[in-house]
């Protein structure tokens, strides 16, 4: 077997997969290697290329469905959808900025992380839009889940079970898609000056509003001030008439504007890419939280040590971004957040700290035990992606 | 006879009986413990009636504790358990077998947390899908996925069957609005899984756990994410004269940019009988449509105008534009008890597979042509808008040999289904129903692996066995053999 293979067939994979297994010799599983940060490090002395596995399978616009190959770029899907006026619901992030990687993200590598963006409060996360997988076990043996249908009980739900397995369960080659129609308009009420609670507040208010807000983000380091912006989409008439009911109601005596074109389109890149992150070799964390506990962490992590922050998702969401000091706080972080709950996740730090700290928020035993044994199921041998997630390795 | 087999029940557990009634009713307060011969009757069936079978016996706890209690009690006397909400699955999804315990959820029924600042309610699975709205629209929320039994129907149903509803095409179904649950393992452990943040890291094992039809664990409480009310809502009929050129319509509304909330389909019989029944005062027409959208009213006039552009352009029968909130609501009444009024006239079977939005005529047509072949009428009523068909085959329980056609007809509709890309059920799950036919949508890998994650779980196979998988294809497991 080649150190490197790069597989044009989904039989090929399984060949590639079944040798693998019977010399007992794992493969680390690559997209478009842009988020090769991301997860623990795996060292293995295969890996399998996704890039040539791709294309566009199917598209029908009438149903919003979208089937691609794993190693389809993600910007080829999203430029085939542009063209019919649609996308994907869950907004990507792309990682390039956080990681300074190069290349092209695939379709495949944002099943496997599940990765979603700041809509993912409003058009849910990447789980959410996925109907249907096919891939390739740990044993060699082609396999599919769901389908092209977006209403689908038919069994188990393996699609969700794949999707953030980061390789470890599947060699995922090919996915579909739910997707939506494009709005005709977006744009953005942001208020200036807030401290984190005021925002929260402001934020969560206009969550409970009827306005379908699809982003909720406030920036503290912001150049300039502090911002808070509330993103709505819609058509014309309908951008205008939310952005004037939010400013008239949840941000009533506030310093506001409204954010229009393309430093909208700038601002939004920025927050769902973490770009006020981007070129810095400090550590940045993820943690997913009830959205107003999100003052009260942010409060007990600075009385510790400095850091940055930049919160989405209403609150939801605070990626932190420190020194490497101390395995990157990892023990601080994770016992402040044990007071509220929510999970952890070291995406940024040298790989060094990330074989030490666990890059995953670990799982209560019950839950430990059972995704040891769902793994050990799919790769009995343990030979996809070994040690990206910590996931007890099989014996 | 009916097609659909059961196991033969475990003679060692029936001869058990005793024994096992006296260590749950040991193992919980009183009065938990049912198992009188005519109070277990009525049990023995869900909404897919024409099975039954009375359990060992019924358990009925308050506590995630007393459930756990329960699953040890089972687990150590190996006693299969089925997991039982309100029993409106019209899959069989809580059949009983003989020698099973019904593990039913009636008592589990406290709100325990309404949090709308963060936009969640957290519930013990018991509680109806319509008072989790119920318990927060007060405050200007509601609870999205709306199945039309959402009257009597539990969130513990609605979680194992990932239950969906007319609103699902925008707001997405049980698994998209489900946050967190607490679920009793097979053995008893108690396991939290979610909870009031997003997307956990890790497996996604409550997307594993949203729709198992019970198979994984017992499901006590749950987070369930809360919407803010939409300021609106108007709906159009929208009347053609042929299912094709419907068909048509919800696709050129989906391609425009619209999204609306609801897009359900009817089909002349089921337009005639639900008419009778409910007054709602539909047209006569072969294929109706009903278009929901949302917002403020302005927001409302701008998607209706351009809906109605839309639909105006292929030359419909009628079109009616909702011109106040009653007549909305008698829009909405006549579809919600569809299935109400077409079990006035006759027994009925309701199939539930989903198709390509593009293959909706074609398989409406050979619905048709199959109804003529079987001699059994069809009613057609579904979600246009995702694929979501439902054919309710009509048929007379008490004539010997209907049924076994119908099923049948079903079986073969079904099949059709999955042969134009589709699937085999979009919502209400496989459960006895469809166990055998899911050989034609899954290969045997494809279910191995599925059994797989079973064992993982469950490995005595203890909790609903005998459903979704195919009887030879899970027997080596159900008895034991396999390791
Ligand atoms: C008139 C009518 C209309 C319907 N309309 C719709 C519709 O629009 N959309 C739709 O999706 N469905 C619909 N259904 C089907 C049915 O209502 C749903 O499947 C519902 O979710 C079942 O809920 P239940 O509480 O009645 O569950 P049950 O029928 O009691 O059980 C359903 C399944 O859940 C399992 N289960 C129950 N409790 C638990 C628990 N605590 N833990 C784990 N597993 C458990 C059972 O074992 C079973 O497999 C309809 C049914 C009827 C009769």
């Amino acid at each position: 077997m080649n150190k490197s293979a790069a597989p044009v067939s989904e039989g090929e994979i399984a060949e590639i997969i079944k040798q693998a297994k019977a010399q007992l010799k794992p493969v680390e599983i690559k997209g478009g290697g842009t988020r090769d940060g991301l997860g623990c490090p795996v060292k293995t002395a295969t890996t399998l290329s996704l890039a040539k596995l791709n294309g566009i399978t199917l598209y029908e616009p009438g149903a919003l469905t979208l089937v691609a190959k794993a190693g389809t770029t993600l910007k080829a899907v999203e430029k085939t959808l542009r063209a019919k006026n649609q996308r994907l619901a869950f907004e990507p992030m792309d990682h390039r900025a956080l990681y300074g990687t190069k290349g092209e993200p695939t379709i495949g590598g944002v099943v496997a992380c599940n990765i979603s963006g700041s809509r993912r409060i409003q058009g849910g996360a990447c789980r959410d839009s996925l109907i249907g997988v096919r891939f390739v076990d740990g044993n060699g043996d082609i396999l599919k889940n769901g389908g092209r249908v977006m209403k689908n009980v038919t069994g188990l739900d393996l699609v969700k079970l794949l999707c953030g397995s980061h390789g470890t369960l599947g060699v995922i080659t090919e996915v579909a898609f739910k997707v939506l129609p494009a709005p005709e308009r977006e744009a953005t009420l942001a208020i200036a000056n807030l401290n984190t609670s005021q925002a929260i507040d402001v934020l969560s208010a206009a969550l409970g509003s009827p306005f379908e807000i699809t982003g909720a983000a406030h920036l503290p380091h912001n150049k300039g001030g502090a911002l808070t912006a509330l993103r709505v989409e819609g058509f014309d008439s309908q951008v205008e008439y939310r952005l004037s009911r939010l400013r008239k109601g949840v941000a009533a005596g506030l310093e506001t504007r409204i954010i229009k074109g393309s430093q909208h389109d700038k601002l939004w890149r920025s927050i769902r890419d973490v770009e006020p992150f981007k070129n810095t070799s400090r550590c940045v964390w993820r943690l997913s939280v009830k959205p107003g506990d999100a003052p009260a962490i942010q409060q007990q992590i600075s009385t510790m040590f400095d850091a940055k922050y930049v919160f989405d998702w209403g609150g939801g969401l605070i990626w932190i971004e420190i020194d490497d000091i101390e395995n990157a706080r990892a023990n601080e972080i994770r016992k402040i957040l044990s007071n509220f709950g929510g999970h952890a996740t070291l995406v940024r730090a040298p790989a060094k700290t990330r074989l030490k700290v666990p890059v995953f928020q670990p799982a209560a035993p019950g839950i430990a035990a059972l995704s040891s044994s769902i793994r050990k199921k799919f790769d009995p041998v343990g030979i996809l992606n070994p040690g990206r997630m910590v996931v007890r390795e099989p014996a | 006879m009916s097609m659909i087999a059961m196991p033969t029940p475990d003679q060692k557990i029936l001869d058990q009986r005793q024994e096992i009634i006296s260590a749950l009713q040991a193992a919980l307060p009183a009065g938990r413990v049912i198992h009188d011969a005519a109070e277990i009757r009525a049990y023995e069936c869900d909404a897919l009636t024409a099975y039954r079978c009375p359990p060992l016996g019924v358990v009925l706890p308050a506590t995630t504790q007393e459930v756990s209690a329960v699953m040890k009690v089972c687990h150590q006397l190996g006693v299969p358990v089925v997991p039982r909400g309100a029993g409106t699955s019209l899959a069989g999804g809580s059949l009983p077998t003989a020698d099973s315990i019904i593990l039913g959820t009636a008592r589990l029924n406290a709100t325990l947390e309404i949090d709308t600042a963060n936009r969640f309610i957290r519930v013990q699975t018991g509680v109806t899908n319509l008072s989790v709205t119920g318990a927060v629209e007060a405050d200007g929320f509601f609870y999205a996925p709306d199945p039309s039994s959402q009257l009597a129907c539990a969130i513990a149903g609605n979680i194992a069957m990932n239950s969906g509803g007319a609103h699902c095409l925008k707001y997405g179904v049980t698994t998209n609005n489900l946050m967190g649950v607490k679920m009793v393992m097979a053995d008893g452990e108690i396991v939290d899984i979610g909870g009031a943040h997003l997307d956990s890291e890790g497996y996604d094992i409550l997307g594993l756990i949203c729709g198992s039809e019970g198979q994984l664990g017992i499901v006590t409480e749950a987070i369930l994410r809360i919407l803010p009310k939409p300021e609106g809502a108007r709906p159009v009929l929208i009347g053609y004269d042929s299912a094709e050129t419907a068909g048509q319509c919800v696709a050129e509304i989906i391609k425009s940019g619209v999204l609306p909330v609801a897009i359900e389909y009817m089909d002349r019989l089921c337009i005639k009988v639900t008419d009778e029944f409910s007054g709602a005062g539909y047209p006569d027409v072969e294929a109706l449509l009903i278009v929901e959208v949302e917002g403020s009213e302005a927001e409302i006039k701008e998607q209706l105008a351009k809906v109605v552009k839309i639909a105006n352009k292929l030359k419909p029968v009628e079109l009616r534009e909702s011109a106040s909130a009653q007549e909305s609501a008698l829009i909405w009444k006549g579809r919600k008890s569809a299935f109400g009024a077409i079990g006035q006239i006759s027994d009925y079977m309701c199939l539930d597979g989903t198709v390509p939005v593009s293959q909706l005529p074609f398989v409406l047509r050979r619905i048709s042509e199959l109804s003529k072949k079987y001699k059994l009428e069809v009613a057609n009523v579904f979600h246009a808008g995702d694929g979501n068909m439902h054919p309710l085959i009509l048929y007379d329980a008490n004539k010997p040999g209907d049924l076994e056609t119908a099923e049948k007809f079903g079986a073969e509709v079904l099949r059709l289904c999955v042969e134009v890309g589709g699937c085999l059920t979009g919502e209400h799950g496989v459960g006895i129903e469809k166990r055998d036919l899911m050989g034609n949508q899954y290969s045997a890998a494809d279910m191995e692996v599925q059994m797989n994650v079973k064992d993982c779980f469950d490995p005595g196979w203890l909790l609903n066995p005998s459903k979704v998988f195919p009887l030879e294809a899970s027997e080596a497991r159900r008895s034991g053999a396999a390791k």
